[in-house]
């Protein structure tokens, strides 16, 4: 049996996806951003190890919180670094008949086999996408990140192309997403998708900053505040229009 | 007859069935909130009248006034009103004394109490008075403790039991208001005359004598209640000929009840619904506006804000916030399938928005998957911008209760007119589990209170032992508490009869016998960290446990965790089932109740530590809540556990209450409705049976602790377990208490 590798799971999310959502968090990531608010779930040999049927279970105690639009999200972590185990979870999600989501930073995104084509079927049994943009500038996504983005903006354009769903979520962080002429590229990338339901932005905030500590890492934005109410109107119209 | 025109049915007519009327005659409303109409100019005034008065009333310590010359009674004062040189802005008159928010002098529940509460304002009760209710009148009080076997004082002193309604006025007994405005008061001067006349003619038992006597102080009641009406020139003889009488008739009626009790809760009961019918007749016949329908309805709320009743300190901590319980209700479903919101539940929700936030009265939505998503969707609305509203499971109750019931105070179902409560505060589990392993010993007094079993002498808890000494204790204490609570009902008959309310009531009325249970959380994980983990006792130089070490992680309540979860189920129906062994009061049913009000505070500050690590003297979890930082798996896992609780086996309801911080509710606030739309069907939909939502930050509660003179939170509301109270009024200790509650969900 095949079995992921889950960092945590959470009873009641609101903000990721639509309506109600049990939520399930991988664990393991490549990247290493510098606001990472989970920053305990890159380790690939950390988790639980936990089959499709047993998260099913666990999820399904909550249907009756879900009503007519919630349903279960997947984030991580990287979700699609393990995505064999998503294809299995959400086939059998699917069997329940319940509403799919995937929250990624589309990191392993390549148009390669054997990926591809497993990318393909996830698509088949995904309601919709979350995906991070985190930064548009290639530069600036590797400061940001430690990893290029092409790649990551061709999973947006291959969402795109199959007209999957897809939410495009931005982090407003003072002094690395939170300006003006990089919002506005990102608004114009946006622009040239077909699938955007939603943009949002999600303020920078501290609470994953205790994480790090826990860890024994060096929070590298330390003194970074979360932006003002203002920055975040401004981030809002020129992304969401 | 011209005051019931166009009303349909029979039944109604032919004996008193409010009830039967209101099934007849209702109209269910589908349609959203676009037909309400702001607050008029009357209201506004008024309404910053009472506000000034309420600021003058906290500047001043928390009241404003105390009666110290004139016992209260129906007719004890002459008119009074919201603002004497404005008499006309009010469309519903009445007030408890003669001025807004004077607290009256009530004796007759224990005149040390009545004397106390006034000097604790600074104010002296005559002596007279107290000569009077000292050496010549017996009251409520005094009867109870010359009662008391020693047994029951020493229980009650080491607060193994308390909050008992020894010291004030039982409550929890709603009159059905409404029958003054459908009846008028003749006719049920006349049917309560008719059971007079009948009652004990053919065998004079002691039953018999005391209900005769009973039924002639209703009678006495209803004839002054006219009176009390003459002063404020209405004669209410007759039914109400239109929905402003139908206002005013009903709250003449409530005004009878909060003029002759203090009862912890004086809740006003299933009204909406019934106004709606009369409201609906002027509206098209044309006599009313919508916009004076509202306002007949503001005017009403505005007078439920106003309740007060002088409370003496000991009282304030178990009930914190000045509380009254107006506990009011709407929406549910008719046994027909119909639901049964009306325009009038839109009115009374949107009072909030009209007026502003407040804790009174106790607006009460009575949830159903059936209502109209409209509906739900405003309730909700109301939640999110207020957080002054609960939520109970007319799913639950209703095959219990019919669809006529109200709440009688937080969360405890009642037959509207038909049945009466016996309010029975709560037994201490938690201080029951330390008193098994101490061998009866309190560890606050060194004094047995409990019967002398032989005390653990284990340095590690071994479950079965614990669980054997436990039973036995909650036997013994069950039956103490039983026993204490049929001998205060038994005094509160005879010295502190509810006429008035009793009056508005079916003579041959169904009772229920109240208890509770407080502490639930920290048993149920007590016993789970015995059983899963290892307990290591602490023992002080005299050999007493007066701490614990876990060694190990066990499975808490409050995660949907089977393990634990099992062992509250247990823990309630062991309890209950013990309640059922013995006789209760005038063969009244017994029910119990997971709900602690405010008083999780008090009760866990007289309960040294317990064996699921939670510290000595420290605050219980308040209701059925799980224990603070127990719940790690998320809000909808807390509900679950929660919700696995039968309520066949608590029909007095059990309470818990959640705050969820706006951005984790949703984005936006068309998000957070819905959202908050489907958790609540969720969390009935299992049965579960009631909730308080908070929606805010724990942010906005520092600041407004810190900086209680902020304008904005004059009229702050939040909701404690089983009621809401504005935050400003919570003790500091309670405010910790909220805070540090809200903390741990944060992340």
């Amino acid at each position: 049996m095949l079995y992921g590798r889950i960092h945590s799971t959470e009873s009641f999310g609101s903000v990721d996806g639509p309506g109600v959502r049990f939520l399930i968090f991988t664990q393991g990531c490549n990247m290493r951003c510098k606001y990472c608010h989970n920053a305990d779930t890159w380790d690939k040999n950390g988790g639980t190890l936990m089959s499709a049927d047993e998260l099913i279970e666990k999820a399904l105690k909550y249907k009756d919180y879900w009503g007519d639009k919630g349903g279960i999200t997947v984030s991580g972590g990287e979700p699609l670094l393990q995505i064999d185990f998503i294809i299995e979870l959400f086939k059998r999600a699917k069997q329940e008949n319940i509403n799919t989501c995937v929250d990624t930073a589309g990191q392993p995104f390549v148009r390669k086999e054997p990926f591809f084509s497993k990318f393909k079927e996830l698509c088949s049994l995904t309601d919709l996408f979350l995906a991070d943009i985190k930064h548009i500038d290639p530069e600036e996504h590797k400061k940001l990140t430690g990893v290029k983005n092409d790649n990551i903006l061709d999973m947006l354009r291959f969402l795109s192309e199959i007209n999957k769903p897809v939410w495009i979520r931005q982090v407003l962080v003072p002094g690395i997403t939170d300006n003006d002429e990089y919002l506005r590229r990102t608004a114009e990338f946006i622009k040239t998708l077909n699938n955007v339901e939603k943009t949002e932005v999600l303020p920078y905030h501290t609470l994953g900053e205790y994480k790090w500590k826990e860890l024994k890492m060096h929070y590298p934005l330390e003194g970074v505040q979360p932006p003002t109410e203002e920055r975040i109107k401004n981030a809002k119209k020129i992304l969401e229009g | 007859m011209d005051a019931w025109r166009g009303f349909t049915g029979r039944r109604w007519k032919e004996d008193v069935n409010v009830r039967d009327f209101i099934q007849n005659n209702y109209t269910p409303y589908d349609g959203d909130e676009s037909f309400l109409e702001p607050p008029t100019e009357a209201t506004n005034k008024l309404w910053e009248k009472v506000q000034a008065l309420q600021k003058a009333e906290r500047e001043n310590g928390g009241v404003l006034e105390c009666e110290t010359e004139i016992v209260s009674s129906l007719t004890a004062y002459g008119p009074g009103y919201i603002d004497e040189d404005n008499k006309e802005l009010e469309k519903v008159v009445g007030l408890q004394t003669d001025k807004p928010l004077k607290r009256a002098f009530m004796p007759y529940g224990g005149i040390k109490m009545a004397a106390e509460a006034a000097s604790t304002y600074g104010y002296k009760v005559n002596d007279d008075l107290v000569k009077i209710f000292t050496d010549y009148h017996k009251t409520h009080n005094q009867a109870v403790f010359d009662t008391y076997t020693p047994e029951m004082k020493k229980a009650r002193h080491s607060h193994i039991i308390t909050g008992l309604p020894d010291t004030y006025g039982r409550g929890r007994i709603v009159g059905d208001y409404r029958r003054v405005a459908l009846y008028g008061l003749d006719y049920l001067i006349k049917m309560k005359e008719k059971d007079l006349f009948f009652c004990g003619g053919r065998n004079m038992s002691e039953e018999h004598i005391r209900l005769r006597e009973e039924i002639a102080e209703q009678i006495r009641a209803l004839r002054n209640m006219k009176k009390m009406a003459e002063i404020y020139g209405y004669d209410i003889s007759e039914p109400a000929k239109n929905a402003r009488e139908a206002v005013q008739w009903l709250y003449f009626g409530y005004l009878a009840a909060i003029k002759t009790q203090n009862g912890a809760a004086m809740s006003v009961g299933r009204i909406s619904t019934f106004l709606d019918i009369y409201i609906k007749r002027d509206l098209e016949e044309g006599t009313l506006t919508e916009k004076e329908a509202q306002e007949l309805i503001d005017h009403l709320v505005l007078k439920f804000r106003l309740v007060k009743f002088a409370r003496i300190p000991s009282y304030n901590e178990l009930f914190s916030g000045d509380p009254v319980w107006v506990t009011l209700e709407m929406a549910g479903v008719g046994v027909d399938g119909r639901h049964m919101v009306t325009k009038n539940d839109y009115r009374f929700l949107h009072t909030l928005e009209n007026m502003g936030p407040a804790p009174e009265p106790n607006l009460t939505v009575l949830w159903s998957s059936r209502l109209p998503k409209s509906f739900k969707k405003y309730a909700a609305k109301i939640s999110v911008n207020t957080s002054s509203i609960q939520y109970e499971n007319d799913g639950v109750m209703r095959p219990v209760w019919g669809d006529d019931y109200s709440i009688c105070c937080c969360v405890s179902a009642t037959q509207t007119g038909k049945e009466i409560q016996f309010f029975g505060a709560r037994a201490n589990l938690a201080k029951c589990l330390n008193y098994a392993i101490n061998g009866g010993v309190d560890l606050n007094t060194r004094e047995q209170v409990g019967p002398e079993i032989r005390p653990i002498t284990s340095e590690y808890l071994d479950y079965d032992e614990v669980m054997h000494k436990f039973n036995d204790m909650m036997s013994w204490l069950v039956e103490l508490y039983v026993n204490t609570l049929n001998l205060i009902h038994y005094m509160h008959d005879k010295y502190y009869y509810e006429a008035a309310e009793m009056a508005l009531i079916d003579t041959y009325t169904r009772r229920t016998f109240a208890t509770g249970i407080a502490g639930f959380s920290h048993v149920v994980d007590s016993i789970s960290a015995i059983k899963y983990a290892k307990v290591k006792t602490i023992r002080d130089d005299d050999g007493y446990v007066v701490d614990y070490e876990v060694e190990g992680d066990f499975p808490r309540y409050g995660n949907d965790d089977e393990r634990a979860d099992e062992i509250a189920i247990w823990l309630l129906k062991a309890f209950m089932k013990k309640v059922r062994e013995h006789h209760t009061y005038r063969n009244s049913e017994p029910t119990t109740s997971v709900l602690t009000i405010t008083s999780n505070v008090v009760y866990g500050k007289a309960t040294a530590a317990t064996p699921d690590g939670r510290k000595a003297f420290t605050p219980f979890a308040p209701g059925a809540n799980p224990s603070y930082g127990a719940e790690k798996n998320g809000l909808l896992a807390s509900l679950n556990s929660v919700a696995k609780l039968p309520y066949e086996f608590a029909l007095d309801g059990i309470s818990n209450t959640q705050t969820i911080s706006p951005d984790a509710l949703g984005h936006n606030d068309a998000e957070r409705i819905d959202n908050l739309c489907d958790i609540l069907d969720g969390y009935f939909g299992k049965g579960a049976h009631h909730l308080n939502v908070n929606v805010f930050g724990v942010e906005k509660l520092k600041d407004c602790m810190e900086h209680p003179e902020k304008p904005e939170y004059a009229n702050f509301t939040i909701r404690v377990s089983g009621y809401a109270v504005k935050f400003i009024d919570l003790t500091r200790e309670q405010q910790l208490d909220v805070i540090a509650r809200t903390e741990h969900k944060v992340l």
